[in-house]
């Protein structure tokens, strides 16, 4: 069975480590700061200016000053600090932030990646994610295999505008966990259920497997 | 020394058809909202707007779209603004994306005084051409030039009347950095205070970058996106 969005966010979080200072993007990536493991301490990034984002506030208690880069209204926790756009991505230029996990339309073999622009259609914009893909040190991107429409979207080469080149380090999809390597992506772990067959005619680009192959434990 | 003007009307009245101006705020959070009201009365047209978002369809920036007052937008991220779209596809609008970093260091760049930085968003993208690229230690930079608008107006929580400001929370953002970087800055806070009254270990901008200041009234604060937990 394939992952559920939940379940990818369950598996990221086993990558955090005690004292990782951790940026989510918007999407799938936001919920893996509902699996925090027991007895691991990470302190959330929020580009538009936080270090400790904290939950949603509750009902009652929001507050329009205080939102994190999807622009939702949060919470901080106690040790948090406030800072403005330019030292927020001072630190992530200067490679302060350990872990990125962000979505992805596609990622090629060699570790680039598109996820802001798809020619033809309207164009938001790229955010802050051209500026974390070019300096995080350790970049995760949580996706779906496949596009819509079944195509993979492990590639070759990216077919979209790139939004950097040769930086995902390693992706987890609802079908497996894969590292990029210099020779193309290396099969980590496969969803339950989910047979190596079943992952390779969904990888378009260069795949490695080697050995058993585990299922992920979700 | 007189920094204080009576109210938004008057700090924006020198703001003419065709000006550069930056505006503070990350989505509608800490954006200068009594500017932006002012500048819509003023109905000045053909502005090139520096800000990271172009507001939503009824407030913010989407105000000054509406009127057709935006010549060119340089931002971010420009999603949810319905009548930003339509004009962008019909060609009444101009458009230039950059990242969000890039953004902040071009106004730093400028309040620091430094004509340009390297930066690595952007190199091997599409928002590399035309730029000159540099390989430092192994990685690619981007040579990005400071900017310069001719008003930076931004938003505080508190500020005196000689300039100083203090923000509050994630409304700082892009706020300071636009407070340096502007050759005219206009400052609306939502408390003006005398000298002395704010704490000098605290000030985020130091009043020398700050030109006009006044308090700003009727702060309706929109939230963009009310999300809240169920648990206490």
């Amino acid at each position: 069975m394939a992952l559920s969005k939940e379940q990818i966010a369950q598996r990221i979080a086993k990558e955090l480590r005690d004292g990782y200072y951790v940026n989510l993007g918007i999407g799938i990536p936001t919920l893996v700061a509902n699996y925090i493991p027991e007895g691991i301490n990470v302190v959330l990034q929020s580009e538009n200016g936080l270090l400790g984002m904290g939950p949603f506030p509750p009902e009652g208690e929001e507050d329009p000053d205080l939102i994190n880069a999807g622009k939702q209204t949060i919470t901080t926790v106690p040790g948090s600090a406030f800072f403005d756009s330019a030292m927020s991505f001072g630190m992530i230029r200067a490679g302060k932030v350990d872990l990125t996990v962000l979505g992805a339309m596609e990622v090629s073999e060699n570790g680039d990646i598109a996820n802001w622009k798809i020619p033809g259609k309207m164009v938001k914009g790229m955010g802050g994610a051209m500026d974390l893909v070019a300096s995080a040190n350790n970049i995760i991107v949580a996706m779906m295999h496949t596009n819509p429409k079944g195509e993979s979207k492990l590639l070759p080469q990216c077919s979209l505008p790139l939004t950097g080149v040769k930086c995902v380090k390693k992706i987890v999809s609802d079908l497996a966990v894969l590292d990029v390597t210099p020779r193309g992506f290396k099969l980590l772990e496969r969803a339950p259920g989910v047979s190596v067959e079943e992952i390779k005619n969904k990888t378009l680009g260069k795949m490695i497997v080697e050995g058993d192959v585990p299922e992920m434990e979700v | 020394m007189n920094k204080v003007v009576a109210n938004a009307e008057e700090a924006v009245k020198d703001i003419m058809d065709g000006a550069v101006l930056m505006l503070g705020g990350f989505g509608l959070c800490g954006i200068p909202e009594n500017s932006i009201a002012a500048l819509v009365r003023k109905g000045v047209k053909n502005l090139t707007c520096i800000s990271n978002n172009a507001g939503v369809d009824d407030f913010g920036i989407g105000l000054m779209l509406k009127q057709k007052q935006v010549k060119k937008m340089i931002s971010s991220y420009v999603g949810e603004n319905a009548e930003f779209e339509r004009q962008l596809l019909s060609g009444e609008l101009e458009v230039e994306l950059i990242p969000q970093g890039t953004l902040a260091t071009r106004c730093l760049a400028a309040g620091y005084g430094m004509p340009a930085v390297f930066t690595p968003a952007g190199a091997g993208t599409e928002v590399a051409a035309g730029k000159e690229t540099r390989n430092f230690n192994g990685k690619d930079y981007l040579l990005e030039s400071a900017f310069e608008a001719d008003f930076a107006i931004v938003k505080a929580w508190k500020g005196d009347t000689l300039g100083n400001l203090i923000y509050r929370e994630t409304a700082r953002n892009f706020n300071p950095l636009m407070a340096m970087a502007g050759k005219t800055t206009i400052a609306e806070v939502e408390k003006l205070v005398e000298p002395g009254e704010l704490d000098p270990n605290i000030i985020h901008t130091p009043g020398i970058y700050v030109h006009r200041i006044f308090e700003g009234i009727n702060y309706e604060k929109r939230i963009e996106q009310r999300t809240v937990r169920k648990y206490k």
